[in-house]
């Protein structure tokens, strides 16, 4: 008997685990010191905290202090890329990111663009990976920043950020990576990555949410965002969340203890999912890499031809599958996906895109009973499309 | 987001299909948007008998093609030209604000489907 609604919407967020929970509690209650206060309380949180970046630094292999606690992903990114050009716009302004970054990425992007500075994008081809040749025609003299995230959110591709980071340090710019995604689920060491940046959420792993990090390797200087208080060595003003950072690391330790075991049986999950959809329902495309080494292991994601993405959402979400689109509808703004759009696949498939995203909790009957109410929303919705009938005499997609 | 009379209405929506040789043919919408709305019309002496859509779009886009469909069986013409889109929506219950796009295209499927009416009695 399969237990409804199913969550494959992990790429979203995770439910928080056990461990870290119970880590957490005492932090909320009888040692809820401020880390910053010199008693006995914040002593205590003081070492909870320390504890916390040695952890995680010791799994990215990095310096504890090199590790600076956030409120998450999306400050993370907006630290790295606004602190790095503010704090290198005497040298350039040239900064160039992927044209698939999280918006927390490009928003800044844009933002900063307002403020005088030059945005270019690499270019990605039609599974998401970075064009290597045509970053290397971009970088300029006064390139200062290239970003690149380590594996996409949407689409899952894993991207050659080692061979971007040496690109990027050839031309004299610094690099960063967004590994939202990927911290936890790959294996990341940020010595072997070379970059001098790199962003991490806690929530994506199983940690709590409002929590996240970025690494800046020792010697790079970027301005602050948040100023405040001491914290963060005076980087990041503001009251460190502790049971969050607490609850983190021990959501990173134990996703980085079953990192193999995981990625292996949520990739099966996958991978039977992608086998299943492909050949029981037509007129679909995989979106991203066909190459599942080379894609985050718990994502999927489809192009459902000639139907909607939020209405399919809205159809599995009534069957009790939780699910993501890449829909123009799902988002709120009229474009759909721009991580689609920007691998050239034509807007009308973006607008009917789906993101399955499996975790370590879901199970192989979750993945059949799914593709079985996949089918017959598909098939419903398809019989309501006014496109349907005038295109499925054409046959091939 | 969407209410239950919208997540009912979409779940079993009415008219869904396409009448053949219809009186009034209505299409808005295009792909790029998202949206594609389609109305067909059965008309008798300007009365609306039978009305019927496809729709390639959202759940609100799905909810409100039945809805404005169900609301104009039986009218004349004339009535279902005042048909708006805020009474498609008030049928409804209300939609989340970043949906009400969604059924303007109700409205402007039905004008169209009526024009394509008119020009075809005078042709």
């Amino acid at each position: 008997m399969i237990k409804k609604p199913i969550y494959f919407d992990h790429a979203a967020t995770t439910p928080l685990c056990a461990e870290a929970l119970e880590k957490m509690a005492p932090y909320f209650t009888e040692m809820a010191g401020n880390a910053n206060s010199q008693h006995i309380f914040g002593r205590q949180a003081m070492a909870a905290v320390d504890n916390a970046r040695d952890t995680i630094a010791g799994i990215i292999n990095c310096k504890p202090n090199e590790l600076y606690f956030t409120s998450g992903g999306t400050e993370s990114d907006n630290w790295a890329l606004r602190g790095a050009a503010h704090a290198l716009k005497y040298k350039g302004k040239h900064l160039i990111i992927s044209p698939i970054e999280h918006a927390a990425m490009i928003a800044t992007a844009k933002a900063l663009e307002k403020e005088g500075f030059e945005i270019e994008f690499m270019k990605v081809d039609e599974e998401g990976f970075v064009d290597l040749d045509h970053l290397k025609s971009i970088v300029r003299k006064d390139t200062v920043f290239v970003g690149c995230m380590l594996a996409n959110n949407e689409v899952g591709t894993v991207e050659p950020v080692k061979e971007i980071a040496k690109i990027a340090h050839e031309a004299g710019a610094l690099c960063f990576t967004d590994a939202v995604q990927a911290a936890g689920v790959l294996d990341i060491d940020v010595k072997d990555l070379g970059v001098d940046m790199m962003s991490m959420s806690s929530h994506k792993i199983y940690g709590p949410k409002g929590v996240g990090a970025l690494y800046i390797k020792n010697g790079v200087s970027i301005e602050s965002i948040i100023t405040g208080g001491h914290q963060e060595r005076m980087r990041r003003g503001g009251t460190t969340n502790v049971p969050g950072v607490v609850g983190f690391a021990e959501a990173f330790r134990i996703a980085a203890e079953e990192r193999e075991k995981n990625a292996k049986y949520v990739s099966s999950l996958r991978d039977r999912f992608i086998d299943r959809v492909i050949k029981e329902v037509p007129y679909v495309k995989l979106n991203g890499p066909a190459d599942g080494a080379k894609r985050l292991p718990a994502n999927a994601d489809f192009s459902f031809k000639f139907i909607e993405g939020e209405s399919i959402l809205f159809s599995l979400d009534l069957a009790g599958i939780a699910v993501s689109s890449g829909s123009a509808c799902s988002s709120g703004s009229l474009e759909p996906s721009h991580v689609l759009l920007a691998l050239g696949v034509p807007e009308g498939l973006a607008h009917g895109s789906i993101r399955f995203s499996f975790g370590k909790h879901n199970t192989m009957e979750e993945v059949d009973y799914a593709v079985e109410v996949i089918k017959q929303a598909v098939d419903r919705l398809r019989n309501m499309s006014p496109l349907f009938k005038a295109e499925s005499e054409v046959k091939n997609v | 987001m969407y209410n239950e009379k919208v997540m009912d209405v979409f779940k079993n929506p009415k008219n869904v299909g396409e009448i053949e040789n219809p009186d009034g043919i209505g299409t808005v919408g295009n792909e790029k948007c998202g949206d594609i709305m389609q109305i067909t019309l059965r008309i008798k002496d300007d009365v609306i008998t039978d009305a019927k859509f496809k729709t390639f779009g959202c759940a609100a886009a799905i909810a409100t093609s039945s809805t404005a469909t169900e609301m104009i069986k039986g009218m004349t013409v004339e009535d279902a030209l005042k048909v708006t889109n805020k009474k498609v929506i008030e049928t409804l219950g209300g939609l989340p604000a970043q949906k009400i796009h969604c059924s303007v295209l109700a409205e402007e499927a039905i004008k169209k489907a009526i024009e394509d009416y008119r020009a075809k009695q005078k042709a």
